[in-house]
């Protein structure tokens, strides 16, 4: 069976999602990246999903999960380069992920983790909802 | 229907190209109707020389009853391509139409020289080639009129998308003022190219402003709720500005949520909005 | 699952449908393909090409010779759910489509039919 591979960026992982995902191999991410999380001590996920060309509700609810998950397992989820006819089609089937947060592209969403894995180093409670 | 083996228009037709050609040429630059402004000499010349050889060939197969006949398929390939190019070069469906129909009277010439003192047979072949050309005639004017309701509705779309201009503001920054009634098609033409938009310019930020806008129904104040989650989705911030009172009265009325809009007053508010978001600051400089 | 999507793809990249549309109805026939394959214990799914006056058109029909739906309202019900999934399947893909069509009796399967018109 294949997998998805993940990349570990410093204190980052990054997944980057390029095959036609079935439902499979979207739950078995979902439990490699909790491993890989716990196991690298990881305090952020880029899960970049340009090239995805569909995303139903099945995906849009592994998304959710892996978000909650890493959130649970002290690490922040940012979802990155949803095409924008995806995303009316989501919007239109009833998903908006609102646990979700997401960016434009893979560097807005370093961005958004490096600012939220500072701010919590600093000692605030800068939770911002959305990357700029 | 006159039989084929009966029918001596394959053979006029066959034997006299030349003459029918010259006469179809003469009858059609003549007429009441010639559109030399719109059609060069030497043009006329080729579509009607091409016509007639296609003419030819499918007379000569024989189906001279059905013009939908895959005999026919030439004919009507040409016909349909010049009936095209006539919707745009302005030419009305009567010229089109003329094309076709004038090329009765070289025809009629042509088979009662050959037919002699037959009444019978003159009387039967003209009415197969009336049947024909008529036939086709019609088949013209109705390409003509689609092809002219695929202009209209191009030009429908382009309006739609000139109507809905997406500005970059500042870097990072989309605004797109929307004037004018929307109704359903248009907001979503807004939406999408909107969301393009932001893809293509990686702005993070965009403005819908709907100053211009007299009324929102519960349809279309959806739609915009639909294009803030989408953007959201993609990783962008939508402010919505130019809430007219009577347009926020409705909202509120319908029950309509705009949940995860930023809403301000005007396009000003909303532009210092979305610059502050973005890390800028605005001051007055010395004068 | 993934074959039909390719293949709704294709059909509907043929016939010119824009990238929205596409798009929703792939989408679509994720959800119902899933629904086939999950709560009707696997069926058959038909594609079709529509032409109506100029309009053109795809339909994609589903069918299972599963246990059927009880309460076809219910279960079009947003967020309603008898699987692990969100409840969206079924009222979702019908946000998606232009027509949807149930046809379901307990005990002897499920046919969804849906249009998407250009």
């Amino acid at each position: 069976m294949d997998r998805i591979p993940i990349l570990k960026m410093g204190p980052f992982l990054l997944v980057t999602i390029q095959v036609d995902m079935h439902d499979r191999l979207a739950l078995s991410l979902q439990d490699d990246l909790a491993e890989r999380i716990a196991s690298t001590e990881a305090r952020g996920v880029l899960i970049d999903i340009s090239s995805l060309e569909i995303v139903d509700s099945f995906i849009g609810r592994v998304l959710a999960n892996i978000a909650a998950v890493s959130r649970v397992l002290d690490a922040q989820t940012v979802v990155v380069g949803m095409q924008p006819a995806v995303a009316i089609t989501l919007v239109e089937l009833g998903l908006s992920l609102p646990g979700v947060r997401t960016a434009l592209n893979v560097e807005r969403g370093m961005e958004l983790l490096r600012a939220a894995l500072e701010s919590e180093t600093l000692g605030s409670d800068g939770d911002a909802s959305t990357a700029f | 229907m006159a039989s084929p083996d009966s029918s001596i228009l394959p053979a006029v037709v066959r034997d006299h190209q030349r003459e029918i050609l010259q006469q179809w040429i003469a009858e059609q630059s003549s007429g009441s109707n010639a559109r030399s402004d719109l059609l060069s000499d030497a043009e006329l010349r080729q579509q009607s020389s091409e016509f007639l050889q296609l003419f030819r060939e499918a007379v000569q197969a024989g189906n001279l009853g059905n013009v939908m006949g895959t005999e026919w398929q030439g004919v009507r390939e040409l016909l349909a391509t010049v009936s095209k190019a006539n919707a745009i070069r302005g030419f009305t469906p009567i010229d089109t139409a003329t094309f076709v129909l004038s090329l009765k009277r070289p025809l009629f010439q042509q088979l009662t020289t050959d037919a002699g003192s037959d009444a019978d047979l003159l009387a039967r072949e003209t009415w197969t080639v009336t049947t024909v050309l008529d036939s086709l005639a019609l088949f013209t004017t109705e390409v003509f009129q689609r092809s002219r309701e695929e202009v209209i509705s191009r030009q429908q779309q382009e309006l739609m998308e000139l109507s809905t201009p997406v500005v970059k503001l500042w870097d990072g920054i989309l605004a797109v003022p929307l004037i004018g009634t929307l109704d359903s098609a248009r907001t979503q033409v807004v939406m999408e190219s909107l969301l393009q938009r932001i893809v293509d310019t990686e702005a993070g930020i965009a403005i819908i402003d709907i100053a211009g806008v007299p009324t929102v129904d519960t349809l279309v104040a959806q739609h915009l709720i639909k294009t803030v989650a989408a953007a959201r989705l993609m990783g962008a911030e939508c402010i919505i500005s130019g809430i007219r009172p009577q347009i926020a009265q409705t909202i509120v009325h319908l029950g309509v949520e705009l949940v995860g809009a930023v809403t301000k007053a005007t396009l000003a508010d909303a532009i210092l909005y979305a610059l502050r978001q973005s890390g800028w600051s605005v001051s007055r400089g010395r004068s | 699952m993934v074959s039909v999507r390719q293949a709704v793809r294709a059909w509907a990249v043929e016939m010119k449908f824009s990238l929205v549309d596409q798009t929703k109805l792939v989408t679509a026939a994720s959800e119902l393909a899933r629904n086939t394959l999950i709560h009707g214990g696997g069926g058959s799914a038909r594609l079709e090409a529509l032409e109506d006056g100029g309009r053109q058109g795809i339909r994609l029909i589903f069918e299972d010779q599963g246990p059927g739906i009880e309460d076809v309202k219910l279960a079009l019900t947003d967020g309603y759910t008898t699987g692990h999934g969100l409840g969206l399947g079924l009222s979702g893909s019908r946000r998606l489509v232009n027509e949807f069509e149930i046809t379901t009796s307990p005990g002897e399967g499920t046919r969804v039919a849906v249009t998407k018109w250009k």
